[in-house]
């Protein structure tokens, strides 16, 4: 029997196997942030330990950096506590830091793969949840809690537990108009926002072949909201085609021996799977959420659920429903909408923007409707202001903002206003996540930019 | 390093009949910036106060006669979403030694373990039993070494790795045993580096 993605990656990684599926698997590269890296670090050097692999060790600020242009570490609150202590620490420790002044800071999860330090067949970690999204390129990614983070940084490896392993297969081609963001939220529909936990989910099939990196990358940073602690996707020809000639890449003859040895990564055609789920990309429409959990997801366009005979589940979406300020079995379409948030690790990226640039350009947002574009990265700033996309969103009434987290998780100031409701390419709607208060509807670039324009919940289709 | 885990938890249990309860409900952000003790005093903030920080007649934490207990049992998905460990700390904080759910978020489940909280994974069906049991007032009683947990005519097992286990009854994180294995190491760098000249330099190219 052939082997996994996943297990080639496992196995290629044991520095020692501890027995009953534990093993210690070397760190390959580690990416730190202003939320949890500074107080990790802190603790690492007040144990008296030193970091064991400084030059694979990567760190940008964007959960607490203000976004407003001109912004400084004292524009928000968290970054003017944590920066300077953040850039101390990581010169102490010798770490390279993208500050916020410098040209590729941004979302770690945006900035890793457009520098090129993110390949295949790498070990990645992050004190954060969406490390995920890194498996895009074929390398085992994943989140950690802050004890993680201190003894990744002490021993460059960490004690894992081997997940069961999880395909999901998507035949056909995603509808014109569909994102990957619709995607995957449609999987998490169909088999629920712990559908995956437990697992190392790899995403395979035609239609996953068929996508652009970026695509990938929106694919594998919802894994994590479907229950996986890993999304995979195979290395290919598309993968090798973004890496080549990145920052960070390889060269000359070291990359031609990288390249041959990612060919050899993907599963196996007899690679076995605890569990394999199957589904056609072109039954998928575009899709949005009506409540607080990632499963609370309908097509766009169909109406909110209504109350199911189960006492217990009827009380659940009573909840959710009332947090939202909805009524069982009505129209999402139409609702009034407050805020618009395109951005984060989810949708950030060029072609996010660019999806979001094609609805908007020529006509403005609804009166009343507050509507930001966050670059993921300094990268894509700049991309994106070489096409001339920001005056597309300056020109139809949107903010064009510096590269965070932003709105996303509203630790820097950036929020939603309480009983507000905001449509959000990010990827969490939990309460109070955008805010306290915060009504969070999650869809894709091109649906949120349709609802600025229409200022009601609607699809990128429609009228204004 | 934390203190080693007692041999016996008994007491009271607090039920949350809520599936998919997030990390971003237990330690909102704004509590994780005001530091430690806020995550403790603020935990599943909008489950336990009202927009005005006043106590809700309904907090499922603020029935008097279950203030000292030390077993949270609750719905599938506990713990999903963020990888912040202040929810485990907050769930820690808080008094619980002891959580018991169908499934977790699984950083959450590592995170637990690493701040001195067993989280046990049973069937559904038995959460649902043992949560009958919680709002009846009944005693649980878990055994750790043994891996048993009762209350009332109800006694199962529950699994652990037995590495996870032993590190949680010593109180002990993982970074001694990685050093421990330096020799293994030192063999796996090299094996490594000769095969994967580029993953431990990275120069800049541009």
């Amino acid at each position: 029997m052939g082997s996994s993605l996943f297990e080639k990656l496992w196995s290629q990684h044991i520095v020692d196997d501890l027995g009953e599926g534990m093993c210690m698997i070397a760190i390959d590269l580690h990416m730190l942030h202003d939320l949890s890296g500074p107080s990790a670090l802190k603790t690492l050097f007040d144990r008296g330990l030193q970091v064991a692999a400084p030059g694979q060790t990567f760190a940008t600020p964007d959960h607490g950096v203000a976004t407003m242009p001109g912004r400084t570490d004292d524009s928000s609150e968290a970054s003017r506590r944590t920066l300077p202590a953040f850039r101390r620490l990581c010169a102490a420790a010798g770490i390279t830091l993208f500050d916020i002044d410098s040209a590729d800071q941004g979302i770690v999860h945006v900035v890793a793969p457009e520098l090129g330090l993110t390949l295949p067949g790498l070990t990645i970690v992050c004190g954060d949840s969406h490390t995920c999204t890194q498996g895009a390129f074929g390398a085992l990614a994943w989140g950690l809690g802050s004890t993680e983070i201190m003894q990744a940084l002490a021993t460059q490896s960490l004690i894992l537990e081997k997940p069961r392993s999880m395909r999901v297969w998507i035949d056909g081609a995603l509808r014109p108009g569909v994102g990957a963001k619709d995607l995957i939220l449609h999987i998490i529909g169909e088999w629920g926002a712990a559908g995956a936990v437990g697992h190392a989910l790899e995403f395979a099939g035609p239609a996953v072949e068929a996508m652009t990196m970026e695509q990938r990358m929106s694919l594998c940073n919802l894994a994590v909201e479907f229950g996986a602690r890993f999304g995979l996707v195979a290395p290919d020809a598309t993968t090798i085609a973004y890496l080549e000639d990145r920052p960070y890449a390889p060269t000359g003859a070291m990359w031609d021996d990288a390249v041959e040895q990612w060919r050899g990564l993907p599963s196996d055609a007899d690679a076995a799977f605890d569990r394999e789920l199957v589904l056609d990309a072109s039954d998928v429409g575009a899709q949005i959420t009506w409540g607080v959990t990632l499963d609370h997801v309908i097509r766009l366009g169909d109406p909110v659920p209504d109350l199911p005979a189960d006492p217990a589940q009827a009380t659940e979406i009573r909840q959710a429903l009332d947090y939202m300020g909805l009524e069982p079995a009505r129209a999402l379409v139409g609702a009034k909408v407050d805020q618009v948030f395109i951005g984060s690790c989810a949708n950030g990226r060029l072609s996010d923007l660019q999806d979001a640039a094609d609805v908007v350009r020529g006509r403005h947002i609804a009166a009343g409707v507050v509507a930001w574009v966050v670059p993921g990265s300094q990268g894509v700033r700049r991309a994106a202001e070489a096409l001339g996309l920001d005056e597309v969103f300056r020109r139809a009434g949107f903010e064009w903002r510096e590269p965070g987290c932003s709105m996303c998780l509203a630790m820097n100031g950036d929020m939603v206003t309480s009983g507000a409701r905001c449509v959000s390419t990010s990827n969490r709607n939990f309460v109070g996540r955008q805010g306290p208060g915060a009504r969070t509807h999650l869809a894709s670039p091109a649906t949120a930019a349709a609802c600025a324009i229409a200022g009601r919940i609607a699809a990128p289709g429609d009228p204004a | 390093m934390n203190p080693g885990y007692p041999a016996l938890v008994e007491s009271r249990a607090v039920v949350l009949r809520l599936d998919n309860v997030d990390t971003d409900v237990i330690t909102p952000i704004a509590r994780v910036l005001e530091g430690p003790a806020a995550v403790v005093r603020w935990g599943f903030e909008t489950l336990r106060f009202d927009e005005d920080g006043r106590p809700r007649a309904d907090d499922p934490f603020g029935d008097p006669r279950r203030l000292d207990a030390q077993v949270l049992i609750v719905g599938r998905n506990f713990g999903c979403g963020s990888s912040r460990e202040t929810a485990a700390a907050a769930v820690r904080g808080m008094g619980f030694r002891v959580v018991i759910a169908p499934s977790y978020g699984d950083i959450f489940y590592s995170n637990c373990l690493k701040n001195g909280v067993l989280a046990i994974r049973l069937s559904e069906t038995i959460v649902e039993a043992l949560m009958d049991l919680g709002d009846a007032l009944a005693t649980f009683a878990i055994d750790l070494p043994s891996q048993r947990l009762c209350c009332a005519d109800l006694d199962t097992g529950f699994e652990i790795g037995a590495l996870q286990k032993h590190l949680l009854l010593a109180g002990l994180d993982e970074i001694g045993l990685m050093q421990s294995r330096a020799s293994e190491r030192t063999l796996y760098d090299k094996r490594d580096h000769h095969l994967r000249p580029w993953v431990r330099t990275r120069p800049r190219n541009d």
